[in-house]
């Protein structure tokens, strides 16, 4: 098994509070499901939108991060699978596809010596 | 921790009560911002974390701790409701008197604050069902239309209209007033029963959002009968009707979204808990003198939800309660639905003559159910060419597929061989 993080992006502030409950169902039936097979090794955390961001050797601070909403990391999750084309596989289930966001996989390196 | 049924939607009526006091009507787009910045947070944080031990609290909390922030940032950029203004203008006076406005019964009067100013009478009657529904019941401008089986741009255009009409009102209605109070009751009943009769009549597999109408239309009419004022014996009479013909929708419409009329309707699905409650919210209505249009529908509904059978209904009863409602209310489907009882009591020939003795049938001629009225009785009359006749016409008016259904069976039930079984 490997460990993958899997970057949310896009996030659906437009709707009516019976359709964030709703949102809100879908997104725990998934974790639970997750952790139910075994590929849930944290679910890891929602992100605040803005925040600063450090940069170069002046160490200089600014609001950011700046991107379009859609385009802003809204949240984290770590997860084990075989490989990654398992781990895309798991992605294609989270409820974010449903309004328009994306799910970014990555592996987690490792170095092995 | 599951989250019950319509959490957020209630939670949104009980926020934006409290926050639009709290910051003014003036300023009701601010707590809606407020409100959908709590739900934001719920969202995320409780997918990922899970679900709070008290999600309500959690929620209100959230409302709060942000209402707060916008007070202190804007506290000298905002005007807010004039007596709680220079409360909120001191950090010694803010918290605490934030914190008391949080309270659960504080809320409930917020709530019927916000009900009240909903049925401003510069407001048409469906513009203010429609603004409860979004404000007080948290539906989306999407929800609205489909509770209304409208177009979502018809909503869109006409809930910003009736908020601006309500943020111009300048303040709150005042619920501690007894004159305006009384004055503004019957228009806040009114528009509950409204929306209650929204649900009734369109409550369908096709738009199941539309039962929902009914629920929530009975939940605001007990936040009536909680406050001294309001707990009037109409408001008993109108929550009595809500429950009594709630009680028997699931038999009204079927799980296979089919029509039955209280001829065909199996009565073992009715509501009696329901039934149970609504007698005795009637029983309050009758202290007092006063008699209205809410007290004599919730007495046929209570004849009907107490009779064994079609055949055992006290009809007598019912034809009087009837006569009665044509004194108060005297419009053609009252007339209508009184020729019906007077068929059941006196027979199929009795119900024709008063079908067609009603003063303006012609106002009845585009409903269907007029037209189908005169079929059932022609059949009963061992009319069956001449019901099928009426059946037909109430088959080209139908206004949905569960109507059609409903005409095309009784269409069908007049040929011969359905009549020999």
């Amino acid at each position: 098994m490997s460990d993958f993080t899997f970057l949310y992006r896009g996030r659906d502030t437009n709707t009516s509070p019976e359709q964030m409950q709703k949102t809100m169902e879908k997104w725990r039936a998934w974790f639970k499901q997750l952790g139910e097979n075994g590929h849930l090794k944290d679910p890891g955390h929602p992100l605040e939108n803005a925040g600063k961001v450090v940069k170069g050797k002046q160490k200089s601070v600014t609001d950011g991060p700046f991107a379009e909403a859609k385009d802003v990391v809204g949240g984290f999750t770590l997860i084990q699978a075989r490989d990654l084309e398992q781990a895309v596989e798991l992605s294609k289930n989270c409820p974010i596809l449903g309004v328009g966001g994306s799910v970014e996989v990555r592996p987690i390196q490792v170095i092995n010596l | 921790m599951e989250l019950t049924d319509h959490l957020f939607r209630h939670e949104a009526g009980r926020m934006v009560a409290v926050l639009t006091r709290l910051f003014g009507v003036h300023n009701l787009a601010l707590a809606e911002d407020v409100v959908q910045d709590a739900f934001c947070r719920a969202l995320e944080v409780w997918s990922f974390r899970g679900v709070p031990e008290n999600p309500a609290a959690w929620l209100m909390a959230a409302a709060k701790n942000r209402a707060l922030d916008v007070l202190r940032r804007e506290r000298t950029a905002r005007t807010h409701e004039p007596e709680l203004n220079r409360f909120l203008q001191s950090e010694w006076t803010l918290a605490p008197v934030v914190e008391e406005m949080f309270g659960d019964n504080a809320i409930k009067d917020d709530q019927l604050r916000m009900m009240f100013s909903c049925c401003h009478p510069r407001l048409p009657e469906d513009a203010q069902v429609m603004l409860m529904l979004n404000i007080l019941c948290g539906f989306g401008i999407d929800e609205v239309a489909a509770a209304f089986v409208t177009t979502y741009t018809a909503v869109e255009k006409r809930i910003p209209r009736a908020k601006k009409v309500l943020a111009e009102s300048k303040r709150l209605f005042d619920t501690e007033a007894p004159e305006d109070f009384s004055d503004r009751l019957s228009a806040v009943q009114r528009a509950l029963y409204l929306l209650f009769n929204e649900g009734y009549h369109g409550a369908s597999a096709e738009f199941a959002v539309r039962a929902e109408l009914c629920d929530e239309a009975i939940r605001l009419t007990k936040l009536l009968l909680e406050h001294p004022l309001g707990a009037t014996p109409s408001s008993y009479a109108l929550s009595a009707l809500m429950c009594l013909n709630k009680a028997r929708l699931p038999a009204r419409v079927d799980a296979s979204g089919r029509l039955n009329s209280l001829f065909d309707q199996d009565r073992s699905l009715w509501d009696q808990r329901l039934i149970g409650e609504g007698l005795q919210l009637l029983e309050r209505s009758a202290e007092g003198s006063e008699l209205t249009e809410y007290h004599v529908e919730a007495g046929i509904a209570a004849v009907h939800a107490t009779a064994p059978s079609m055949q055992a209904t006290n009809w007598h009863e019912i034809v009087s309660l009837y006569d009665t409602l044509m004194t108060i209310r005297p419009t053609p489907i009252v007339a209508l639905n009184r020729a019906i009882a007077v068929g059941q009591r006196d027979g199929a020939e009795c119900g024709l003559r008063e079908l067609r003795a009603i003063p303006d049938s012609e106002r009845l001629a585009k409903y269907p159910f007029y037209h189908a009225a005169l079929g059932e009785f022609e059949l009963q009359n061992g009319q069956a060419e001449n019901a099928t006749g009426h059946f037909e016409i109430a088959l080209k008016l139908a206004r949905n597929q569960m109507e059609r259904k409903f005409f095309g069976n009784r269409i069908s039930s007049c040929s011969p061989t359905a009549r020999a079984q």
